[in-house]
């Protein structure tokens, strides 16, 4: 009784279930495309995003238009321009990436210190997931679910995609249009978890989770459920621990994931560190310290 | 089994129009931005046979199969697959394509299947779910390698010349009628490397046409109708026997290479 009290009490204002379900829908969109990501080595690219929509969220904000808008357009744009770059240079694709998502990082910093008024800097980079509005509310959740709908719909092409291009191709799948689907998405998933975590640690839930569910399985489908599962998980914790412990929670929601990815790391069956130690001892000869 | 035929008992079969080759390139050239990867390569082969393509790391070989595949465009030249462009043939599933080890990421989350059922994608609908004849044909190609066993595994669980035929699997699933092998006996050992050869020589017996880039020259000859020998252009092409003479592969590989070749 005194659990369900406990479990209750921040539901009672209308505030804290908001923020729990979007927070959830967020957590939700990150994780399966997590899968992805951290196949495909895009990694850094979720970051870049992420900073990268920085302007264009300032710039909907002062001109009054939904800051989904804003965010889309510049994270869009971002792809778009390292793509053009990384194929006109020799440059290496983390370097392009680094210079084109710090550069518009600086342009939507610089556009809010000459507009301070308009907008909260530290919502924008940390998340406000206690102040979500209607209408941003309405955003996140359909966002949400066009982006896992349109995950799920092309789930097989995108796996073909990240395990073998080469023979996409020779299959005759478009794979060009599959690099800018995920790309798109990319941008869409950042957009929805902007409001849960804020700029700076959307890509902690858009790699974690799938890292975390790449060490407990060998197999794709279960990768996507568990990585679903532990970002379901973790933003309840997160959510709650905020409320408790009255901390951020952008930063309860991903240091829940890291101490899920920490347990996974030392107690993983196979690929945790327990399990490789106890491989190695295993296939050690019995006469390998006489060797030594 | 079939014995490589001579170059004569083939020639009448073109002449006749019979069948379109299953591979045909005309002064092929491909350009990276100021070095000349091919150089006016012509090169046709036959359907049934089995070709080595062989030649120095940089020769372009790897090239000439992006070409085949549409992966690079080609400053001039054409490049036909049983008569088709290389869009409609791969839009109609006439080649498939086993990549060199390295080029694959061994830890990914796919069985061994799984990889198998890729190959059905391009007969399946826009969510790619299989249907039952669809899992017919990847048992039938897992079977055909002798991998049924080891379905479930996961990719990087198979040994070096298991993991080749998982991808021959996937390409036999395809109903692919040309197979491009990248260096298929890289790190694959003798009893494996068997194997593989003997599977390659039954699905020739199936009408197969099979281009294989490979740096086991004394292997060629066992197994191989013709050869190809690649320097940017096309050095010889074919009996393997009067391509890989002493004379041309000191041409391809420079003069001391040719020491380990039989």
């Amino acid at each position: 009784m005194e659990l369900l009290n406990w479990l209750a009490e921040p539901m009672l204002y209308g505030f804290m279930t908001r923020a729990l379900i979007v927070t959830i829908a967020a957590a939700l969109v990150c994780s399966v495309l997590s899968c992805w990501l951290i196949l495909m080595g895009w990694s850094l690219m979720g970051d870049a995003v992420s900073h990268a929509v920085l302007p264009g969220v300032a710039l909907a904000y002062i001109a009054g238009v939904p800051f989904s808008f804003g965010a889309f357009v510049f994270g869009a744009g971002a792809v778009a321009l390292i793509g053009v770059i990384r194929s006109t240079t020799n440059l290496k694709s983390d370097t392009v990436i680094g210079v084109v998502f710090t550069t518009l990082f600086a342009v939507g910093l610089a556009i809010i210190s000459k507009t301070p008024s308009q907008t909260d800097l530290s919502h924008i980079l940390f998340g406000n997931v206690l102040g979500v509005t209607d209408g941003e509310f309405v955003q996140v959740l359909v966002l949400g679910v066009i982006t896992l709908a349109a995950v799920l719909f092309k789930r097989r092409d995108l796996t073909l995609f990240a395990f073998d291009r080469t023979h996409a191709h020779a299959l005759g799948l478009n794979t060009h249009w599959l690099s800018t689907l995920l790309l798109g998405l990319l941008a869409l998933t950042v957009v929805v978890a902007l409001q849960a975590v804020g700029i700076i640690l959307v890509v902690a839930m858009l790699i974690t989770p799938g890292a975390t569910a790449f060490l407990l399985t060998r197999r794709f489908p279960v990768m996507l459920t568990a990585a679903a599962g532990i970002s379901v998980l973790t933003a309840v914790v997160g959510i709650y621990a905020s409320y408790y412990w009255d901390a951020s929670t952008g930063a309860s929601v991903v240091l829940a994931q890291s101490a899920v990815f920490t347990l996974a790391y030392v107690f993983a069956p196979r690929r945790g560190i327990i399990a490789r130690a106890r491989v190695r001892h295993a296939h050690r000869p019995a006469a390998a310290g006489a060797v030594q | 089994m079939r014995k490589p035929a001579p170059a004569q008992h083939r020639r009448p079969a073109r002449e006749a129009g019979a069948a379109a080759p299953a591979l045909n390139i005309a002064s092929l050239t491909v350009r990276y931005a100021d070095i000349l990867a091919l150089d006016r390569v012509s090169l046709g082969l036959e359907q049934g046979n089995i070709c080595a393509l062989v030649g120095v790391n940089g020769s372009g070989k790897s090239t000439l199969f992006k070409a085949i595949m549409g992966l690079v465009s080609a400053g001039t030249g054409t490049v036909r697959i049983f008569g088709a462009g290389s869009k409609a043939a791969r839009k109609n599933n006439l080649l498939t394509y086993v990549p060199q080890s390295e080029d694959v990421d061994w830890t990914f989350p796919v069985s061994v299947h799984d990889v198998v059922m890729m190959g059905r994608y391009g007969r399946l609908g826009p969510t790619r779910r299989p249907h039952s004849a669809d899992r017919e044909a990847v048992d039938h190609a897992l079977e055909q390698v002798g991998l049924t066993s080891l379905a479930s595994r996961q990719i990087g669980e198979l040994s070096g010349g298991q993991r080749k035929r998982a991808f021959v699997a996937r390409g036999i699933a395809q109903q692919a009628r040309l197979m491009l092998l990248d260096e298929p006996f890289a790190g694959v050992d003798k009893g494996s490397e068997a194997t593989l050869t003997s599977l390659l020589q039954r699905l020739r017996a199936d009408g197969k046409t099979i281009l294989i880039s490979t740096h086991d020259l004394a292997g060629i000859p066992r197994f191989c109708d013709e050869a190809v020998l690649l320097h940017r252009s096309v050095l010889a092409h074919g009996d393997p026997a009067e391509v890989l003479t002493t004379e041309n592969l000191a041409r391809a590989f420079g003069e001391g290479a040719t020491s380990g070749a039989a």
